[in-house]
């Protein structure tokens, strides 16, 4: 084995990580918001918003995310979208944009669909309780529903966070900067080609780690006020 | 209090209720009996709008609220609603449970709140309870709690949807001791229920439904005693043994 690329080339993991991590906080802020919006629509008694709801989260789940990927990158500038041509965390700005937007999209239609099916697992007497009560919709699911979904949601949610992390690594063909492109840049540059896979497996591995470990303790203490 | 008129529900091509018609002044105590799946529930679940009817026209307190979609939330708030399964909130105390709503809506402040709650909660004999979670309780207790709950947004009307059938005999008692008190102090009550002896003791009018229409209905002297209606003969030689 040799780690002698690790001398020259460590800044690269660590930059390429960071961007990793970046593109990764992006993804699951937007991707929540996006989903939550979604899987609202999606149970919604409004026709309309329901089928626009079923329509985009099929879609997007029906194609690989390497197609949504490109028709973002290619297609943000065809409709009329330009981003300052600036570098930010050693990267090329609109690229970085384009590599966020997409991921957003796509674990958007994921994070619905698990908020949907933890919605939906909570007991229908709750609503009805709720709204018995004289309390509006949005009150109850507000109130009511959402803090009881949140037990059924969170270990389907922390498994999405994590492929998140993971499918990051797509970005790469698009020129973003980030762990898995690094990693390339290191192999080709060194000659080395097994080597610096281990050390960029062993980086993934340790943030998804992390995570799933948080999402566990906060899993114990919602169990906690059972 | 309440007036229905020609009310139907269908579910799907199933027709549940083919033409309710129902006039239940303030004070009055109702309690409806019938077979599973004449309808009874669906009744109650259509008087405060959980369940919209098809056609046909409800007042309340001489408010039409069929079709009407706006103020359901302030007509609702005047007419509580006991379920069969409790539905208590799991992830509120006991007292939260009561005090949730009337807070939320601006009734009452936090502390007039908290006192209200207490009071309620003296009425159906669980203050100790006021800060246990749902699941520390028996059935019994739950549906007590689930009854201060309504009862705390102080509401003209109570519908009880059978309140004991999800129970174990031993508790069936506790529970209708609160609605027997509640019915001595006046509220307009409209209660389905399995339990004819009760029935007996607290109704001031007694309705049978089946099959989706009013067969009979009476003081409960005439309706156990002497039930007029075949249907009503053969489901009481049922009930009552």
């Amino acid at each position: 084995m040799n780690f002698s690329f690790l001398k020259d080339y460590h800044t690269f993991f660590l930059e390429g990580t960071k961007i990793t991590i970046v593109l990764s906080i992006i993804t699951i802020i937007f991707g929540v918001i996006f989903g939550i919006i979604f899987a609202l629509m999606r149970i919604s008694h409004n026709p309309i918003l329901k089928s626009i709801a079923a329509a985009y989260i099929e879609f997007i789940r029906g194609t690989p995310v390497m197609v949504q990927l490109f028709i973002v990158y290619y297609g943000l500038s065809e409709i009329g979208i330009e981003f300052p041509d600036i570098y930010v965390l050693g990267s090329n700005f609109p690229d970085l944009m384009a590599g966020a937007i997409a991921l957003s999209i796509n674990s958007s239609a994921y994070v619905a669909e698990i908020i949907r099916a933890g919605i939906q697992a909570v007991d229908k007497g709750q609503m009805e309780a709720a709204r018995s009560l004289g309390l509006s919709y949005s009150i109850s699911m507000k109130n009511i529903i959402l803090p009881q979904a949140i037990k059924n949601i969170l270990p389907a949610l922390g498994n999405e966070f994590i492929a998140i992390i993971k499918e990051s690594s797509i970005v790469s063909i698009i020129g973003i900067h980030e762990l898995m492109y690094n990693t390339d840049t290191v192999r080709g540059n060194t000659f080395i080609p097994f080597e610096p896979l281990l050390i960029t497996a062993a980086i993934y591995f340790i943030i998804t780690f992390t995570l799933s470990t948080i999402v566990r303790a906060f899993e114990r203490r919602l169990k906690t006020s059972d | 209090m309440i007036k229905v008129i020609d009310l139907h529900k269908k579910f799907k091509n199933l027709h549940v209720l083919k033409g309710i018609n129902l006039n239940i002044s303030k004070g009055e105590v109702v309690v409806i009996i019938g077979p599973s799946g004449s309808g009874k529930s669906t009744v109650l679940r259509c008087l405060n709008k959980l369940e919209e009817a098809d056609s046909g026209e409800i007042f309340f307190k001489g408010i039409p609220i069929a079709q009407c979609k706006d103020d359901i939330n302030k007509i609702r708030q005047n007419m509580g609603m006991v379920f069969q399964n409790f539905n208590l909130f799991p992830h509120m105390t006991v007292l939260e449970n009561i005090t949730f709503a009337p807070t939320k809506l601006n009734k009452i402040n936090k502390n007039e709140a908290k006192d209200m709650g207490l009071s309620l909660l003296e009425r159906v004999g669980l203050k100790d309870k006021a800060s246990s979670f749902p699941n520390q309780l028996s059935g019994g207790q739950k549906q007590r709690v689930a009854i201060a709950r309504a009862l705390a947004m102080s509401p003209d009307l109570m519908l009880f949807d059978e309140p004991t059938s999800a129970l174990d005999p031993e508790m069936v008692g506790e529970v209708l001791e609160v609605m027997k008190q509640l019915a001595k102090e006046g509220m307009t009550m409209i209660i389905v229920t399995h339990e004819m002896n009760f029935a007996k003791e607290v109704a001031d009018r007694i309705i049978f439904i089946d099959g989706g229409i009013i067969l009979e209905e009476g003081n409960p002297e005439e309706i156990f005693t002497n039930p007029k209606n075949q249907r009503t003969q053969d489901f009481l030689k049922r009930v009552v043994s």
